[in-house]
């Protein structure tokens, strides 16, 4: 790993001042430290944002579940109020990796990477959720931009995240087991904004809103009105899947994740 | 260089880290607290894990200036006070729960933060905690059973001093 300075901040507008050019926030570290040990990230500074109380709330009110980009995994899986309100969620962080990813990695770190994996992505465009941002809101629709990718503007960071409740919701994660990572994930509500259909792990082009099965579900949300499988140009394919079985997941996990609800 | 201090094994230690110093090397490297182990260094394997504030964590993805005023516990600090093995070191002595012992550091620390949230799991729980930690000896059987065991034995304590 390069050498670099290291600075904890105290507040957000501390974080945006010492990030500069060559400066990076660090969150939990759980996918930043594997990538500064690969030499992939060579920033000059790092700026801990674990320090930050604002960051580190979850609060329920308003029929919205508003989470700190600090929080943990495992504080929104064991979080009475996020059960409380959208289990689905509550799930799908107690179901990220191991118990010790789980302790440090943070929902900020995890939104703001967009890898095309992650579990929670898929949680925020599939319940229409607004990220947070330092340089302001933004919808979940418009911040993932592609595998890595996100409207997260230079120098700025992910305070938080708000999620309406919806009516039902589930999230069903076809694990791939030496990464933990979703090989296919798909989250699946159903609320005052419609249903939406969120899938990850399967796109080249990171997370997505699969409108064929939102249409289908709209009329008639059941498992067997899940179309079959989405055309599979542009799924991933690696030594784990081919496009097609990927694409073939996408349907299959969106019928467990109908069922659920 | 940043100063961290924090409590490890309930003794207060400070010093001066870089920024790049992982929370195992100061642990092994600074500290000489070397029975907690590298495997990977990728954080897949757990051999790694130690206790921040009570939580499992992989000290090989973590840096010590994150930690100051942390509280560490290591697999050191898992003994009795007398020296001798504490309950969940001795269910793994006692129920074969090792083979070349590299990952039973980790075993017996993510074990240790199981039992403290779920002190009469299920097997499969066992084995869904045990996700992040990675043996290529025993198969995992006999650490299960250990742990089981160390659960019973750990309730029975309790039933014993009420
Ligand atoms: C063994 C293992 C298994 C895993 N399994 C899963 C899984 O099943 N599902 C899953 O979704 N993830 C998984 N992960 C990833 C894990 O969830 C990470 O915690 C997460 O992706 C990143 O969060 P972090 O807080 O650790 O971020 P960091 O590693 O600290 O940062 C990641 C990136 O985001 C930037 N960043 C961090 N915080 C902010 C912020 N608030 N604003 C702006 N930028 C920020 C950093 O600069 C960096 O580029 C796994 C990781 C490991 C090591
Ligand atoms: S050495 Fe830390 S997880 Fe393997
Ligand atoms: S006992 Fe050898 S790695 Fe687990």
């Amino acid at each position: 790993m390069y050498a670099f300075d290291y600075v904890k901040a105290g507040s957000v507008s501390d974080a945006v001042a010492a990030l500069g050019d060559e400066a990076q926030p660090i969150s939990g570290g759980q996918t930043l430290i594997p990538t500064l040990k690969a030499r992939l990230a060579m920033p000059s500074k790092l700026v801990d944002l674990t320090g930050i109380a604002e960051l580190k709330s979850i609060s329920v009110s308003g029929g919205v579940v508003k989470i700190g980009g600090a929080v943990t995994h495992g504080a929104v899986a064991d979080s009475a109020d996020v059960k409380g309100a959208i289990p689905a969620l509550a799930s799908l962080a107690g179901h990220i990796g191991d118990p010790a990813v789980r302790h440090r990695g943070t929902i900020g770190g995890s939104v703001a990477n967009n890898d095309p994996s992650a579990c929670y992505p898929s949680a925020c465009l599939g319940l229409g959720a607004t990220i947070h941002t330092s340089g302001g809101d933004i919808a979940a629709d418009d911040f993932f931009q592609g595998m890595f990718a996100t409207a997260l503007g230079e120098g700025q960071i992910v305070t938080g995240v708000s999620f309406p409740v919806p009516e039902k919701a589930a999230y069903m994660k076809f694990v791939q087991p030496a990464s933990r990572f979703a090989l296919v994930g798909v989250f699946v509500s159903k609320g005052a904004g419609g249903v939406r259909v969120a899938v990850t792990g399967a796109s080249e082009s990171g997370v997505f809103r699969w409108s064929a099965a939102e249409q289908a579900l709209a009329g008639n949300f059941s498992a067997s009105a899940v179309p079959s499988a989405p055309s599979s140009d542009g799924m991933i394919g690696d030594l784990h899947g081919s496009p097609e079985y990927r694409a073939h997941l996408v349907s299959v996990m969106t019928k467990r994740a109908v069922a659920a609800c | 260089m940043p100063k961290v201090s924090m409590t490890v094994n309930g003794e207060t230690v400070s010093g001066d880290v870089e920024g790049r110093t992982l929370l195992v090397q100061f642990l092994r490297e600074h500290l000489g607290l070397t029975g907690t182990h590298v495997g990977c260094d990728t954080a897949q394997c757990g051999a790694c894990v130690v206790h921040v504030n009570g939580d499992s964590v992989k000290s090989c993805n973590v840096f010590a200036a994150a930690l100051d005023g942390a509280s560490v516990t290591t697999i050191e600090g898992m003994a009795n006070a007398d020296g001798t093995l504490g309950v969940v070191q001795q269910a793994f002595q006692d129920h074969h729960g090792l083979q070349c012992g590299f990952c039973t550091p980790g075993m017996v620390m993510t074990a240790a933060d199981l039992l403290k949230r779920n002190p009469n799991p299920t097997e499969a729980e066992v084995r869904a905690y045990l996700e992040g930690n990675i043996c290529r000896c025993t198969g995992y059987h006999n650490i299960v059973k250990a742990i089981m065991a160390a659960a019973a034995n750990m309730s029975g304590a309790k039933v014993a001093a009420e």
